[in-house]
């Protein structure tokens, strides 16, 4: 179907994009791994020469390293949990004849409107402040003592937080899946006699397989990237400290680009790693 | 429209006044503190005397800090004049980044600057930054609860007078905590209240080898002393509280005592904004019999970065908001319990402010606390609250953040003051002190 | 009988939707209503939930500490620019990936994404660097820029799922016809794509309207959108919840109201190619 002509002009059409985002990748990408074989300290006078590796050992043997890779994979992983399973939930439950569904499904997917900023704020001032916070006037109602939420619980706050900005996503995009399965399939198997739980375990959840691989794969990219949560809530404090908000110390706060950069690359990294065990899996579901 | 057709006005006047000078547009970053959030108010009125416009950009102190600190190193000149601290000045004075202030102008009587506030935005005898307002921290009480608890405070108390009231002012079943304290991690929070702290106790952060000091038993006992006294007096989460939020614990009759920066004062005793506005007695930050009591030295201060086209311009405004004229302006229009305090001394001989109840208090304050000589044993770094070396605000961050987690009970004391010690010789190291 | 179940399960589902659907919306109403308090109330034990004295006194006092029109209209720009950018880039790529596929094409796809996955901070310096080297620095004009090279993955990928479900029988009956390259897009592709191309505007608006990252470090005074002017709320001195719940109100409504009016297309494109 496609002759040399059109496979031409589609080169021609893809090029731009390619081009961009090459540019948007190896440009900072290159200086950041120049910077990070470099003693780099803006505060003592910028650029102080090449230490070798000294910035990667630096990085990897401070005693946050590894903590902050540990929270990185909690927050992720408990976010994608939560999301997927009450994702699929919700829209099971939208799917059904109801009154004012439209409206329902305004109110579900709001919070993907709220800025990340906006949503730390709100949850930690008005909803998890031990003191004036609306979850510990409902804790006093019920005679027990408030929870300090982000210090004795901040990783469950963040996911909270995170997870109350997400479900929508994964919640409209598990809904269209579910609209798509065909209904004659489904009324077959009720014939059948077929019980509401092996109907959804054998017919609507591995419809949704594809599904529910695409919301982990989006999500994932945007869950590792997660600091306005943090920096607003907890500030890396209470075992909060995701790799990326390390990252964010060291450039940032201490002001070290070298060390930032080092620990920049080992980002791109884990990113990398998580992103080739994502595709084995997304792959075989996604046989574009 | 309206905005413009002012600063059109303001404009012409200018051209009119001045024939030389002609308009510029001053992009200023600052922090959304109380102060400089009136200051733009009554930006027109620098506006109308000079002519020149100001954009203004305000920033939460974290996201500001990030922003400018970003743009001096990289000289990115996307602000003509930057809101900095005392950490920040001499750091940035000694690597050239900024504009010396010792040419200001003789109306604007650069002597009238408070010594130690002069002293600390300094470098090398170069005064970098004009100080907007000083403040250092002393303690705000209620004076009802210490008359129920039946106690009198002191005006120069000790800790262990502070640990009995806190204790003695305690009322769990009315929500009313005896002592309210920062214990949010960072280093301008929770670590520059426990750095300072730590001095009345003994303690410092690096002896004169540059080692940090966190193994030693003054450090220990500052942490304990005050992790036992917040867990019997102190409000729940206070791990994360601020300085923000102990003022609205306060604002709301919740803390029998604070102690935090001295420039609060105006804030718990305005009655708008405070249910305790008339109940509110002040005394000098606690000492513990060594000599040297636990209030910080910290002022806000408008620079120019180096390189600026605009400088003539900056300086005007920056005469504008930290002279004289300035503070008259303020108290002709809000009254004098609201002018930026601590930056001049005339301020504290004018018999208008002197009458404040808080101003003798706060000028007591800043007057004993030594950027030079801030520890019990000799240290070899300047500042109360902090060191003024560029790495502090990294280690410090990290070693606050231990600390709170301390406080919210995730590690004991001594698992902090451990990490707190290995994660400062390393940063130590790394930057070559060591 | 069987309609009794029916209406009596119909009765049970709103119920439980809408009850949910409250609770996920709960944080947001909350702010809502606390905006219209005043600092007291916003404060009060027991907490006040609709009979208190409304009052639009925070609004007044955010409007005067900072003018909202400009952040607003940075907002818009950045969002709506950079959209249409990506869109230019964008269709061409999917269109060419989507019917004239290679055997490269997926790995392609992945690897754009796979661009998203550098930590933002880790490069702020190097493009600090450069913005500056290009004069880009706290214009409109380059924050438009970097947050249509943010989001182009996403666009390009969500717009090639959803080309690759316009069926190509009627793509080659058109060619068939005579219709050249640029008919074929313009006349025949379009019309059919526009519902994912909805979407996908949408979903870019709302993801460049709420990235916080570069607007706020790449910005100043000229460019800055409202992630900026929500930074100079998030801990102002003393009582500020009401304060605060309006200017957050103040940020996130205008996006709210443009999702809500399009929630149909929005939900309608949103698949990512999850639907076979």
């Amino acid at each position: 179907m496609a002759t040399q002509n059109s496979r031409s002009a589609a080169r021609f059409m893809l090029a731009p994009a390619v081009v961009l985002l090459l540019g948007w990748m190896l440009v900072p990408l290159t200086m950041t791994l120049w910077f990070s074989f470099r003693k780099y300290l803006p505060l003592r006078g910028g650029d102080m020469g090449w230490v070798g590796f000294d910035n990667y050992v630096r990085f990897v043997s401070s005693s946050s390293f590894w903590p902050s890779i540990q929270t990185t994979l909690i927050i992720v992983g408990s976010v994608l949990i939560i999301t997927v399973i009450l994702g699929i939930l919700l829209a099971l439950l939208l799917d059904q004849p109801m009154w004012g569904q439209g409206v329902v499904r305004i109110l579900v997917i709001a919070p993907f409107f709220v800025m990340p900023t906006v949503s730390a704020l709100v949850w930690k001032n008005m909803f998890m402040d031990p003191v004036n916070g609306l979850f510990a006037h409902l804790w006093k109602f019920f005679g027990l003592t408030p929870i300090e939420w982000l210090s004795q619980a901040s990783l469950p706050s963040l996911v909270m937080i995170v997870s109350w900005q997400w479900l929508p996503f994964a919640t409209l995009i598990l809904l269209t899946a579910i609209q798509s399965l065909n209904s004659e399939q489904l009324e077959a198997a009720e014939m059948d006699g077929a019980a509401v739980v092996s109907r959804f375990f054998h017919i609507i959840l591995p419809h949704l397989a594809r599904a529910i691989t695409i919301v982990v794969l989006i999500q994932t990219i945007f869950l590792l990237s997660v600091f306005a949560e943090i920096f607003v809530t907890t500030g890396g404090a209470f075992g909060s400290k995701t790799l990326s908000y390390l990252i964010f110390q060291r450039v940032l706060e201490s002001q070290n680009i070298g060390l930032g950069s080092a620990g920049g690359i080992y980002a791109v990294i884990l990113a990398n790693i998580i992103a080739i065990m994502l595709m084995r899996v997304v792959g075989k579901n996604l046989d574009a | 429209m309206k905005n413009t057709a002012r600063a059109l006005l303001g404009a012409v006047v200018a051209s009119l006044m001045t024939s030389t000078a002609f308009a510029e547009k001053l992009t200023i970053a600052t922090v959304n503190n109380g102060d400089m959030i009136r200051m733009q108010k009554y930006t027109d009125d620098f506006t109308k005397k000079t002519g020149h416009t100001v954009e203004w950009v305000t920033l939460e102190e974290n996201v500001l800090r990030q922003r400018v600190t970003t743009d001096i190193t990289t000289k990115g000149g996307a602000f003509d004049i930057m809101t900095i601290g005392m950490y920040e000045t001499p750091i940035w004075g000694k690597n050239g980044w900024l504009v010396s202030m010792n040419d200001l102008s003789a109306e604007y009587n650069a002597d009238d600057i408070l010594p130690a506030m002069k002293g600390g935005l300094s470098y090398d005898g170069t005064m970098y930054a004009a100080p907007f307002y000083g403040e250092s921290s002393m303690i705000m009480y209620r004076k009802d609860l210490m008359e129920k608890a039946g106690l009198k405070m002191p005006d120069a108390p000790s800790w262990s007078f502070i640990a009995k009231a806190a204790r003695a002012m305690t009322d769990r079943s009315t929500e009313t905590n005896g002592i309210c304290l920062r214990g949010k991690a960072g280093w301008g929070e929770g670590g520059a209240f426990i750095t300072a702290m730590s001095n009345s106790f003994g303690a410092r952060w690096f002896d004169e080898k540059w080692n940090a000091q966190f193994d030693t038993r003054e450090w220990s006992d500052t942490l304990n002393f005050f992790v036992n006294m917040m867990n019997d007096a102190g409000p729940p989460g206070f791990a994360t509280n601020g300085f923000n939020e102990n003022l609205s614990l306060f604002q709301q009759g919740k803390c029998g005592m604070w102690i935090d920066a001295t420039v609060a004062a105006s804030f718990v005793t305005n009655p708008k904004d405070s249910t305790v506005a008339d109940k509110v007695g002040f005394a000098l930050a606690p000492d513990n019999g060594l000599g040297k009591r636990s209030n910080w030295l910290w002022a806000w201060a408008l620079a120019i970065p180096a390189g600026t086209k605009k400088e003539a311009a900056a300086k005007q405004f920056i005469e504008w908001a930290t002279g004289t004229g300035y503070i008259e302006l303020v108290a002709g229009k809000e009254g004098w319990a609201n002018v930026p305090p601590g930056a001049r001394t005339s301020l504290y001989k004018n018999p208008n402010y002197t009458s404040v109840p808080f101003a003798k208090m706060t000028m007591d304050s800043i007057l004993s606390a030594d950027p030079n000589n801030s520890t019990v044993d000799p240290s070899p770094y300047v500042g109360v609250q902090f060191a003024a070396i560029p790495e502090f605000a990294g280690i410090a961050t990290e070693v606050s953040q231990e600390f709170s987690a301390a406080y919210a009970g995730q590690q004991t004391v001594a698992e902090a003051l451990a990490k707190a010690q290995a994660l400062t010789n390393e940063a130590m190291e790394a930057a070559g002190y060591r | 009988m069987a309609r009794e179940i029916t209406s009596q399960r119909k009765t049970i589902n709103t119920v439980a939707a809408w009850a949910i659907g409250l609770l996920i919306f709960f944080p947001i109403l909350w702010t809502i209503l606390t905006s219209f308090k005043t600092e007291a109330v916003a404060i009060a034990d027991p907490p006040v939930f609709l009979f208190f004295d409304w009052t639009l006194e925070n609004y007044s006092i955010v409007q005067e500490r900072s003018n909202y029109g400009r952040f607003l209209w940075n907002s818009i720009l950045i969002a709506v620019g950079s959209t249409i950018l990506g869109l230019l880039v964008a269709v061409p790529a999917a269109w060419s990936m989507a019917f004239v596929p290679s055997v490269r094409t997926k790995d392609i796809l992945l690897w754009m994404l796979s661009t998203k996955m550098l930590p933002a901070v880790g490069v702020l310096y190097p493009i600090y660097l450069l913005f500056i080297q290009l004069g880009l620095l706290d214009s409109v004009l380059g924050l438009t820029i970097v947050l249509m090279l943010i989001n182009l993955p996403i666009i390009v990928w969500m717009l090639y799922s959803y080309f690759k479900e316009i069926p190509v029988d009627i793509l080659e009956a058109a060619r068939m016809d005579g219709a050249t390259l640029k008919e074929e897009i313009l006349y025949v592709l379009t019309p059919m794509a526009i519902p994912g191309i909805a979407s996908t505007v949408l979903l870019n608006i709302i993801l460049a309207w709420n990235e916080a990252f570069w607007t706020l470090n790449l910005t100043a005074a000229q460019a800055a959108p409202l992630t900026a002017f929500i930074a100079s709320y998030s801990s102002p001195e003393g009582l500020f919840y009401a304060k605060l719940s309006a200017a957050s109100t103040m940020a996130i409504a205008p996006i709210l109201i443009m999702g809500w009016f399009s929630q149909k297309q929005l939900v309608r494109g949103l698949t990512f190619g999850a639907v076979k």
